[in-house]
């Protein structure tokens, strides 16, 4: 017989230790499920995690390919951010980054063939004027007709991607290109310029730097950050206080349509300089986990998206060096989800070892 | 049969930061109604609540019926022959009487059988209810009849009721205190937990006295008076309250509604049905009913939260402010403060500085280009501190880490200080320690002498007889003409609170 | 039109429909008993795959839809742990499942992506759909323990202060919604394609969910609302058939689009979807005070 057991006590208020403690705990628990599973699969856990989170950015190149996927993770993730802080579960950032591509690159293909300084400049606002639309089907329905957010953002991720499909393969269809559905390639100056000769990473990591500042000081210093924290807390603090809950719900939603249709442009007119079918490896969803992550803060979201961004580096090492599906850089998004929000149990709560002989005796 | 039906020994239960119970030590003889009685907080409701199993106890003893007894579930404490009647009823509301009744039983039962026990029981203790009315549809006297069935179903030896008349008419009271009578004739025990003095003295046969977790004193309720046990519950003498001259307040008419109509078709609230008021520069103006008829939807127009959109009117000095929102109201120097501190007039999880910012955004000079100046209102916060004696260690403190009295302290003193011409404020002293409740009655009052126009919204007659200058009661969505306090009594109160307007 | 063509659209509107039925009915108990699972397409796909191994390797047709349930329900069973015993936002939750879902199943598919198999006959469980949706009828409206459920939902305080073990009602609601996705899953790989293809739910789960709301929280509506979206799934693919000139994308986008419609249509009722939602949708519930 067991004669301790845990018990679940409330702290009363919540713990900043904790909330800033929770990421770590799961990444490390991450970690260690990680090498059960690798060892499940026959590799012994040190090669496998070396593999995955140490030999892909063990070069310059490694880091530069760090830096290009934690480049939309973190822009979209500060995106989700307003949107979560508001209790707005706009989990659509995919289909607005979808939507950022296909306005920002329409421009780029409409501009083939001519060159400019304001090109680019042009395709980002595009871009962003993209995702902002995306978003606003969502936000327009929640707030006139009281419609669940959720399920019309994801509803309208696969209508985007149906969209972008139809123009890769029909009327945007590279005229010169063969049997694999792809657009005419963008000129050099439609493309986001590099940030170092010979890697890939982008001026699109510069654009994410300014927006984590711009979040952190909204977030901060401003009413807008303020009426974000009470609406999140309380709505019905926020109608006593009598600020625009509909206005907040469109900030909200736009901003992060806007820098979620920044980061389809950067992914288009940066390591592709085209559009095809798959420009996104599913950043608009692992941006939730970043977002999660990085505990909605700006900084906590840089972190987090250079965490995240190394699972998929791994993965893609993975698959070659030990012939392990890439889809496991997923489960592995998935895990650090779930080990977090467990974890965060401890922010608001402790756990208590009680003796059971000591319960109800004198 | 035992002389004591319960002995509670040493019973000690704490929450994070507070010993609810401490060591709490008393009998209940059996066949009486015995009161516990003590203040919000005092603990009353954590020993009930482990009496009928719903928490755990860290130490002690309890023996119910001569066995020693430690229920781990309420249907483990119904099983043994306990019954409770909730605070806060613990219906289903969304459910039917009939569905609820099935619920609170342990052992299957057919709704025919089921019925005619229902109808055995509603006429012999005079408590006629409708098994299939969705509970939503009843008042508060009915639930409350509903939760006395659920139990009398299970025929316990011991009733616990909880705080039962804080929802009920004076005349429904009335009511209650027969059927009590009629379950100690037979043979039962009645546990009753109130903080209201007269029914102590009323109904109850012994009385044990808590305060902050410990019993103070166990003692025969016919040896009491008010005054006594009082003294006994407080611990201390509070103050009387200085009472504002009556005829001070002038002829100026600041705030008028005007056929206030709104229907929701929505039956978990209340409409208003054509309430018309007019509040006079520095009068107190008290709103009287049960809750739960239109308070909270009274309230939302009047800081226009909710905004009509019909002919009905709401005038500040003659302008029309019918579709002005909470922000624009306060810009004419009206100020608000609805009844929940914890999420609606404040915010637990935020600091006290930034629960300043909530109402007082505007009309500051507390952000300049949307950009926030912590500084400015540091200074208004410690302000507030100060003149209304909040206890917190710093204006950088949780709200939520306030005593409710010191929060709803700080809450009414950030209104207070904008010097408003209107105050429009809902419940103000529930639920909080009667030191707070007096401090805040008293600046109620000090206020209107300086010519402000409060409209106080509250359940507790007590409260508005003692400081306002004309009551009106409120009744499904209806409002009574308002009563001079020198014109006003009891009974005829409670007979509007019942509904019998004339 | 002819009485064959009749018939065989019939047919396939029915073998269409019948995994969103499963998945909807399943997840229209957990949500009765106040939990919001958003993890059903992540569910779905991780019973779709493990049925498919399973028939792979075993070649045993009752192992085959066994142990895509029980995957369904280990994955409900580790939502349910982490909302019901840490408390975690139910949204956040679902949706890690749903990634952690989508991950795994590619992961354990990625060999079997175009083996084959032989189906099984999607009558039987065309039939088991019926009367699941009409066995949750009845035990949500005519049992005493589809009473403690609902009653679970509506506000698990009072059940709680009645007596009722709210955390092991919503333990069972969220295992039961569990295994109804990794059937609707199971289904899909097995009987409805039959073969193992990444992300093949498409949507279904997401649309399930939809069609709970659709349904006001009812059983027989939410069978209704299923077929409705079976239909205009399957008219898109015969209008194509029919040589209606418009491009394949958008066709497909159709079902999506409807969902979006009719969500609007039903819930701009504010009143009527705040009276039929579990008033404790989505509120965790924590015993300690």
């Amino acid at each position: 017989m067991i004669n301790i057991y845990p018990k679940i006590i409330s702290r009363g208020h919540p713990s900043l230790l904790m909330t800033y403690l929770a990421p770590i705990i799961a990444i490390v628990l991450t970690l260690i499920t990680g090498s059960i599973i690798f060892s499940f699969m026959g590799f012994t856990p040190f090669f496998a995690l070396h593999t995955f989170f140490i030999s892909p950015i063990s070069t310059y190149y490694g880091v530069s390919e760090l830096f290009l996927k934690a480049t939309p993770l973190a822009l979209i993730a500060i995106g989700l951010s307003f949107c979560f802080k508001n209790n707005i579960y706009n989990i659509g950032a995919e289909g607005q980054l979808t939507m950022g591509a296909i306005f920002g690159g329409g421009v780029g293909i409409f501009f083939y063939n001519v060159e400019g300084f304001w090109l680019l400049p042009l395709i980002i606002i595009c871009g962003a004027i993209g995702g902002i639309i995306w978003a606003m089907i969502p936000a327009i329905l929640k707030v006139r007709f009281n419609t669940n957010e959720i399920l019309t953002s994801l509803m309208l991720v696969y209508v985007a991607a149906l969209i972008l499909d139809y123009l890769v393969v029909g009327p945007w269809r590279d005229p010169d290109g063969l049997s694999f559905p792809k657009t005419r390639p963008f000129n050099d100056s439609a493309r986001m310029p590099l940030l170092f000769e010979g890697l890939r990473v982008h001026f699109g990591l510069i654009l994410t730097i300014i927006s984590v500042f711009i979040a952190w000081f909204i977030y901060s210093k401003t009413m807008l950050g303020y009426q974000l924290k009470v609406a999140g807390l309380s709505p019905k603090a926020s109608r006593f206080a009598g600020f625009n809950q509909n206005k907040l719900v469109y900030i909200t939603f736009g901003i992060c349509g806007a820098l979620s249709g920044i980061a389809g442009v950067g992914e288009v007119t940066g390591p592709i300089g085209l559009i095809y079918r798959d420009i996104s490896p599913n950043y608009g969803f692992t941006a939730i986990i970043v977002a999660f992550l990085g505990r909605l803060h700006p900084v906590g979201i840089i972190f987090a998206s250079i965490v995240i961004a190394l699972t998929y580096l791994g993965a893609e090492d993975a698959q070659l060096f030990m012939q392990v599906p890439q889809a496991v850089g997923f489960v592995f998004q998935g895990l650090v989800l779930f080990y977090l929000l467990g974890a965060d149990l401890l922010i608001n709560y402790r756990i208590s070892f009680y003796k059971r002989s000591l319960i109800n005796e004198h | 049969m035992k002389d004591n039906i319960v002995s509670i020994k040493d019973i000690s239960k704490s929450f994070p930061g507070i010993l609810a119970n401490n060591k709490v030590t008393f009998d209940i003889k059996n066949n009486t109604v015995h009161a516990l009685l003590g203040e919000n907080g005092a603990g009353k409701s954590t020993l009930v609540k482990i009496l009928y199993g719903i928490l755990e106890y860290d130490y002690g003893k309890i023996i119910f019926d001569g066995e020693k007894f430690s229920p781990k579930s309420p249907s483990m404490a119904r099983k043994l022959g306990i019954g409770m009647v909730f605070q806060h009823f613990s219906l289903f509301d969304s459910l039917t009487v009939g569905e609820n009744l099935i619920l609170g039983l342990d052992e299957k039962i057919s709704f025919n059988k089921l019925k005619n026990k229902v109808e055995e029981l509603s006429s012999k203790y005079e408590l006629p209810i409708d098994l299939e009315a969705p509970i939503t549809n009843l008042s508060a006297g009915e639930k409350q009849r509903v939760e006395i069935i659920r139990i009398l179903l299970q025929d316990p030896k011991l009733l616990i009721m909880d705080e039962p008349t804080s929802v009920l008419t004076p005349q429904e009271v009335e009511k209650l205190f027969i059927t009590l009578n009629k379950l100690i004739n037979e043979g039962r025990t009645i546990l009753y937990i109130t903080h209201k003095l007269e029914e102590v003295i009323k109904i109850c046969n012994e009385v044990t006295i808590m305060r902050n977790g410990k019993v103070v004193e166990t003692c025969n309720a016919k040896d009491e008076s008010e005054k006594t046990l009082a003294t006994k519950m407080l611990g201390k003498k509070l103050p009387e309250i200085q009472k504002s001259n009556f005829s001070e307040f002038n002829e100026t008419t600041s705030f008028r509604v005007i056929n206030l109509v709104k229907k929701y078709n929505d039956p978990f609230l209340v409409d208003l049905d054509h309430i018309s008021l007019e509040v006079k520069e520095g009068e107190i103006f008290g709103i009287a009913g049960v809750a739960g008829n239109g308070q909270s939807e009274l309230m939302s127009f009047l800081t226009g939260e909710d905004v009509i959109k019909n002919s009905s009117h709401i005038e500040y000095f003659g302008k029309n402010i019918s579709n002005l929102g909470p922000k624009d109201r306060r810009n004419l120097s009206i100020a608000f403060v609805p009844e929940d501190r914890l999420g609606h007039s404040a915010i637990p999880q935020l600091s006290l500085l930034d629960n300043v910012l909530l109402s007082q955004y505007a009309g500051n000079n507390y952000s300049k280009w949307g950009i926030i100046n912590k500084s400015q209102i540091a200074k208004k916060t410690n302000d507030i501190i100060k003149n209304f004696n909040v206890m917190t260690p710093s204006s950088e403190n949780y709200a939520g880490s306030l005593s409710g009295g010191n929060l709803q302290k700080f809450v009414i003193g950030r209104e207070i200080l904008t010097n408003p011409k209107i105050l429009i404020i809902s419940h103000p002293t529930w639920g909080i320690d009667a030191g707070a409740e007096l401090a805040i009655r008293q600046s109620l009052i000090n206020l209107s002498k300086k010519g402000t126009s409060i409209i106080v919204i509250s359940q507790d007659i007590e409260e508005l007889l003692e400081i306002s200058n004309r009551i009106a009661v409120i009744y499904k969505g209806k409002l009574s003409d308002p009563m001079h306090i020198n014109n006003i009594s009891i009974e005829k109160l409670g007979l509007l609170m019942g509904g019998k307007f004339d | 039109m002819n009485i064959d063509l009749i018939f065989s659209i019939i047919n396939i509107v029915l073998i269409a429909t019948t995994p969103l039925v499963f998945a909807s009915i399943g997840e229209l108990v957990t949500e009765k008993s106040g939990v919001l699972n958003l993890g059903v397409e992540g569910m779905m796909l991780v019973g779709a795959v493990t049925a498919f191994v399973t028939l792979v390797i075993t070649n045993n047709y009752f192992l085959t839809f066994l142990f895509g349930m029980l995957s369904g329900l280990l994955m409900s069973s580790l939502f349910a742990f982490l909302v019901l015993i840490l408390l975690s936002n139910q949204v956040a939750t679902g949706l890690a499942l749903t990634i952690f879902g989508i991950g795994l199943s590619s992961m354990i598919g990625k060999k079997y992506i175009g083996t084959p198999i032989e189906g099984v006959n999607p009558y039987y469980f065309i039939i088991l759909s019926f009367f699941v949706v009409y066995a949750v009828n009845q035990f949500l409206y005519k049992t005493k323990p589809g009473l403690i459920l609902r009653a679970v939902g509506e506000s698990h305080i009072s059940a709680h202060a009645q007596g009722y073990n709210v955390i092991k009602i919503r333990f069972l609601s969220i295992a039961f919604g569990g295994l109804m996705c990794g059937l609707a899953g199971a289904y899909m790989s097995i009987a409805y394609a039959p073969m193992w293809q990444e992300n093949m739910v498409a949507g279904r789960g997401w649309i399930a969910l939809a069609l709970v709301v659709f349904a006001t929280w009812k059983p027989g509506r939410a069978l209704l609302g299923a077929y409705i979206f079976g239909s205009v799934s399957i008219l898109q693919m015969n209008l194509q058939g029919f040589g209606v000139r418009i491009p394949a994308q958008f066709f497909v986008m159709a079902p999506y689009l409807a969902t979006i419609i009719v969500l609007v249509i039903i819930s701009s009722d504010r009143l009527r979807i705040k009276l039929s939602a579990p008033a404790c949708l989505t509120i965790p519930f924590f015993r300690g005070r």
